[in-house]
């Protein structure tokens, strides 16, 4: 949004909260900024793990124009941290460098240090396909494989491991049923991937990303892509799997950001404006960019 | 504010009425002219079809039975060694510009290179052809007919192919990358599995293109009244004995001519069919 078109948001705003008082005074007046659920943030108090992420002065480029700005950040291990921000602050282009995906086009580049489990992934000595294992990843838009429900989920396995024909089925039963799919495809295992519906498409990406087993999964907008019905389950999924895995999840949607986070960060202009506990960012922001985005004031 | 003055809805209504009748107008002459060269084809080349037209060797004007059974040989002889080549060649190159060679310098050389072979008329074609490998041996081959092939295939192949891996979304890419594939295999399983469809019906038509040149086969293959016994020899081929039989003065060879046609027609219309029987029902 322009300054100007900001600016002016912001005027008419007052105008409309006092037509909103005289019909309803008082749900309106002393209403908490967001709603979370009961005990949210409860487990936060439970003996920290070491953070499996941190990113040391982080900056990313794509040709000449820098798209992130001295990004440092802990992401906590098998905790939900969410980043938010409005469009193009750069919350895609962050997650994108923990698996360094942003290799694919020639002229992105990133500086810093992105350190998984205290190891530099930015150094070229890292393996790649080591990297990629261990951080998985999932898109906006479900993309499954031009094959078979089956092959889609046994592709990574097959890359990383030697298995007998029994220990990949069972391999693949298994991510099937921690994505919570197994039900709904069990008897589809032979048609293609691109047959099930989007839902259950971007679940069984899910499948074929914790087959590999990693230890981090990023979510790029998981559930923007899908219908509501489909977006409870992906998030039912995710509070499930946060038992083993580390989990960053890229959303718009705030109150998606609210009701499974744990962490979230808040991204505008490539800078992280503010992070903390879910429960804070979300009822006490410290900075007003942040309280005037959550509020729905701009983004 | 003044009201706005609403558009008058005849002009847009007759702009629309005009358009449609020149476009389906268009595509009536297309369509008829097709259907001209498809009559005139199978009127004339019907009556030439029959068992010995299929198995026996050319006969001197005059002389019953006679066929062009060696052309036919020859022509798919040709016509596999050229695709054996050109196919191969045209899908790597395809491959590079469409996966490695997107955004920098040699990528750019290339595409201008194949969109130049594209352009050049078959003619000079053969023309090089024969002066890399007719001239220097002294005798036409069958061989630098299918070279000649090979290198008109070539650009076709390489464009359709580099066309058809630019539709496959980087998501797809980026997908097969992230759960820890090297490059070669996301292309090699993954991407040319999502463009499969579209890369056969580009090769299927392009040995259509190549199995009706004759240009070409000219100056390379030359043609020949006997049994292609080997393709180091000059070697007969069903375009170019069309163009001789059809320039001829003889009744009979003009009515083979014809048969030769349909011949050719006909596998280029089964082609095609066959290209669009590989992309029914699987878009994707």
């Amino acid at each position: 949004m322009s300054a100007s078109a900001f600016k002016q948001r912001a005027e008419r705003l007052p105008e409309q909260l006092a037509v909103a008082e005289k019909s309803r005074p008082v749900e309106v007046v002393g209403k908490p900024l967001f709603v979370l659920p009961k005990g949210h943030g409860a487990d936060l108090h439970a003996p920290a793990l070491p953070p499996r992420i941190s990113t040391r002065n982080l900056n990313f480029f794509y040709g000449a124009n820098q798209a992130l700005i001295d990004n440092n950040i802990d992401i906590a291990a098998q905790k939900v941290t969410a980043i938010i921000g409005p469009s193009g602050c750069g919350k895609s282009t962050h997650i994108r460098v923990y698996n360094r995906i942003y290799e694919l086009y020639r002229d992105q580049r990133a500086e810093g240090e992105v350190l998984l489990d205290g190891e530099n992934i930015l150094s070229p000595s890292f393996d790649l396909i080591r990297l990629r294992r261990l951080v998985g990843m999932i898109f906006q838009k479900p993309t499954p494989f031009p094959m078979t429900v089956f092959d889609n989920v046994a592709y990574g396995l097959r890359l990383h491991y030697q298995l007998s024909k029994g220990e990949l089925a069972q391999s693949v039963e298994q991510a099937l049923r921690d994505a919570v799919i197994w039900d709904e495809v069990k008897d589809k295992l032979r048609q293609p991937g691109t047959a099930l519906s989007g839902g259950q498409q971007q679940r069984l990406c899910i499948a074929r990303a914790i087959a590999v087993k990693p230890e981090v999964l990023l979510l790029d907008e998981p559930t923007s892509a899908v219908d509501p019905v489909a977006t409870q389950k992906i998030e039912e999924l995710i509070e499930a799997l946060k038992k083993k895995y580390t989990i960053v999840i890229v959303t718009h949607n705030m109150q998606q950001a609210a009701r499974i986070s744990d962490f979230t960060a808040f991204f505008y202009e490539g800078r992280i404006v503010e992070f903390g506990p879910t429960r804070q960012i979300f009822t006490n922001p410290t900075n007003k960019q942040t309280e005037q985005y959550i509020t729905g004031r701009f983004g | 504010m003044r009201a706005l003055r609403p558009r008058p809805a005849a002009p847009r209504k007759i702009a629309d009425l005009a358009v449609k009748i020149a476009s389906s107008l268009a595509s009536l002459i297309g369509i008829f002219f097709l259907s001209w060269i498809l009559w005139e084809v199978i009127r004339k080349g019907v009556a030439a079809i029959n068992w010995s037209f299929f198995s026996q060797l050319p006969a001197p004007p005059g002389t019953p039975g006679g066929g062009v059974a060696n052309a036919i040989v020859g022509t798919l002889a040709m016509t596999v060694i050229g695709t054996a080549i050109g196919v191969p060649v045209g899908m790597f190159s395809g491959v590079y510009l469409a996966e490695f060679g997107q955004h920098n310098r040699f990528g750019s050389l290339v595409r201008f290179g194949v969109n130049v072979i594209m352009g050049i008329p078959s003619i000079i074609v053969g023309l090089f052809v024969y002066t890399i490998m007719v001239k220097p041996v002294g005798h036409f081959s069958g061989y630098a007919g299918a070279l000649s092939l090979a290198i008109i295939m070539l650009p076709v192949v390489a464009r359709t192919t580099e066309d058809m891996l630019l539709l496959v979304p980087d998501s797809l890419r980026e997908s097969a990358l992230a759960l820890g594939a090297p490059r070669w295999k996301v292309t090699g399983n993954i991407v040319f599995r999502a463009a499969r469809t579209g890369m056969i019906t580009g090769m299927l038509l392009a040995v259509a293109r190549i199995s009706g040149e004759t240009a070409p086969l000219l100056f390379t293959a030359l043609n020949s009244p006997y049994w292609p016994n080997s393709l180091g020899q000059p070697t007969a081929n069903l375009t170019v004995t069309i163009f001789n039989y059809a320039m001829s003065p003889f009744a009979d060879w003009q009515q083979i001519a014809w048969g030769a046609s349909l011949l050719i027609m006909v596998a280029v219309l089964m082609l095609n069919i066959s290209a669009r029987l590989a992309t029914k029902g699987k878009t994707r």
